[in-house]
């Protein structure tokens, strides 16, 4: 255990090297007019500027606007995914009639239909969560009905001789057996539920880390946009060690 | 009781043919008798199982168990399997206590009754553990309390404990002898009424996982009916009261019967070196050993 630890301290350490090491490269060549700032900014900049969304409070209202459009995005489509996916693994006949739409709706890229959802659903949050829920659907969707089709022949079978009526069996068996797939999938759909609110942002809204960056664009301000992309990066970090951690508890069982 | 009347079944293989696993099977099980099944690899002893268990039906043949034609699910039986049918995701004790739940008895008392049986097989102390944290072995142990603690009068089990190593196995067969043959004492200690009387002397003095003293076998009423699958002929004559040999797949018919007229309870340490098991095993492998060479070479002719 104690190994562990210092193998684990030992990572981290590297990790802070890496990252230390390359901005200071950045920096050093911005200041030594390798590198011109108009075009990569630099970091003490870029810092500076975090420094001053973070006092004047602008950070933490785009920052919220973006996690809600997330967080709603993640459970309209695990919602519309899950129950879906669950459906047609249960009917093949379903399965075969929807299987050739499913496929067509899924090669759709989602920048196109951005700015169908801004007409339909506003510059509001809701064309953000719309663009977010056809990320996620579809990840939330391939899972669950793999995992119900997965499901170990053996176990149905055994809970059926132990006495489990076809309520039970999906109760017992096959919801969990779709669980363990979801749960694997969390962190793509997680990140997914982001990309599609950033993306949502950055075509067209008021509101928001997207919009942040693409108004920094819109002025040539490369540090503001080097900022918005270093909040972006940091909270995908932080929310992926928090979903590592809960799908460890949730797959506890899993030796 | 399990009859089976000429029973046959068919699969369709991929390429369209029809294949016979099973060619009018006759078999009857009689109460509280323990069979054992062997026969070569492939030749449709799992099929024969399953079909009892009421998870296939057959293409033709009729299938009857306690006298009544089976349709479905065999409510009077449990099912062992060969691979590991513990749910992974719910700890020991949920999954030995699960046939009490499924069928609506509440909680607390599924649990004090798992527990019971837990104890009976030695995994007290792992009650809040997953499968995937308990050996093959205690694996086992788990998925026979799991069974027998919903209590039914026929026991399939399909090569159970083929994938242990050697001691593992001779252990849990004796376990599941001792479970065995005591049901038939915790069974008279209920019945302790007039008509059994006479037997009623001798249930005060058995505990559970006693056995009920070495007189010959004879079917006994009281024990579960038991239907064992192996490829195994050693561990099919040291647990069965008899031996059926399957010939070798397609078309698996029955080609021998084998009264196993070995005392009970028996000592599976001791047994397989004694001069009755030895000559037991010499009679029944001049007939398996014919199925088990026209197995073999039925699939190298298969390989080409």
């Amino acid at each position: 255990m104690a190994d562990a630890k210092r193998h684990a301290g030992a990572i981290f350490a590297s990790q802070a090297a890496v990252g230390l090491t390359a901005l200071a490269l950045w920096q050093t060549l911005v200041m030594v007019k390798v590198l011109d700032p108009f075009f990569v900014s630099r970091p003490s900049a870029i810092m500076e500027r975090l420094w001053q969304w973070i006092v004047g409070g602008s950070l933490w209202r785009h920052l919220a606007v973006t996690l809600e459009e997330s967080l709603l995005g993640l459970l309209l489509g695990a919602a519309l995914g899950i129950s879906l996916g669950f459906s047609l693994a249960r009917s093949p006949f379903l399965a075969r009639v929807f299987d050739p739409y499913i496929k067509m709706l899924n090669a759709v890229p989602r920048v196109v239909l951005a700015p169908l959802f801004l007409l339909w659903f506003g510059l509001g949050i809701w064309s953000k969560v719309a663009l977010s829920v056809t990320l996620v659907f579809f990840v939330m969707f391939f899972n669950t009905y793999q995992g119900v089709r997965d499901a170990d022949r053996v176990l149905i079978d055994n809970v059926r001789m132990l006495g489990a009526t076809e309520r039970q069996l999906v109760r017992h068996v096959l919801i969990p057996s779709a669980l363990t797939w979801i749960f694997s999938s969390l962190q793509t759909s997680l990140g997914f539920a982001m990309v599609g609110a950033v993306v949502g942002e950055y075509l067209g809204a008021t509101r928001g880390l997207g919009y942040v960056i693409s108004q920094a664009e819109g002025t040539f301000d490369t540090t503001g946009v080097f900022a918005g992309m270093t909040v972006l990066g940091a909270i995908v970090v932080i929310v992926s060690a928090g979903v590592t951690r809960l799908e460890r508890w949730l797959l506890r069982w899993k030796a | 009781m399990i009859e089976l009347e000429r029973v046959s079944r068919d699969f369709t293989t991929p390429d369209g043919r029809v294949y016979r696993a099973l060619d009018a099977i006759s078999l009857v099980v009689p109460t509280g008798c323990f069979v054992g099944i062997v026969g070569p690899s492939g030749c449709g002893k799992s099929t024969l199982l399953n079909i009892a268990a009421g998870l296939l039906a057959p293409t033709a043949g009729t299938v009857r168990v306690e006298g009544e034609p089976l349709a479905g699910i065999n409510r009077h039986a449990t099912y062992m399997f060969q691979q590991d049918a513990l749910l992974p995701w719910k700890t020991v004790r949920d999954n030995v206590a699960l046939g009490l739940t499924l069928g609506g008895i509440a909680r607390p008392e599924a649990h004090a009754r798992a527990d019971a049986w837990l104890s009976r097989v030695g995994l007290a102390p792992f009650a809040a553990h997953y499968p995937a944290q308990l050996s093959g072995g205690m694996r086992k142990r788990a998925a026979m309390a799991q069974n027998w603690i919903i209590d039914r009068g026929i026991v399939l089990m399909d090569e159970p404990f083929s994938a242990l190593d050697v001691h593992t196995r001779q252990r849990m067969e004796t376990e599941l002898l001792a479970i065995w043959e005591g049901r038939s004492a915790a069974s008279l200690a209920f019945q302790d009424t007039a008509e059994h009387a006479s037997r009623a002397n001798r249930s005060t003095e058995s505990l559970p996982l006693q056995s009920t003293g070495g007189r010959a076998f004879q079917a006994s009423p009281d024990r579960k009916t038991v239907l064992f699958v192996t490829h195994d002929l050693e561990e099919a004559i040291a647990l069965a009261d008899e031996v059926v040999v399957l010939s070798a797949g397609p078309a698996a018919h029955v080609v021998a019967r084998h009264p196993v007229a070995l005392d009970r309870p028996r000592d599976l340490l001791e047994l397989r070196t004694a001069p009755a098991f030895i000559d037991m095993y010499r009679a029944i492998w001049a007939v398996l050993r014919e199925e088990v060479i026209k197995s073999q070479r039925a699939m190298e002719a298969a390989r080409g």
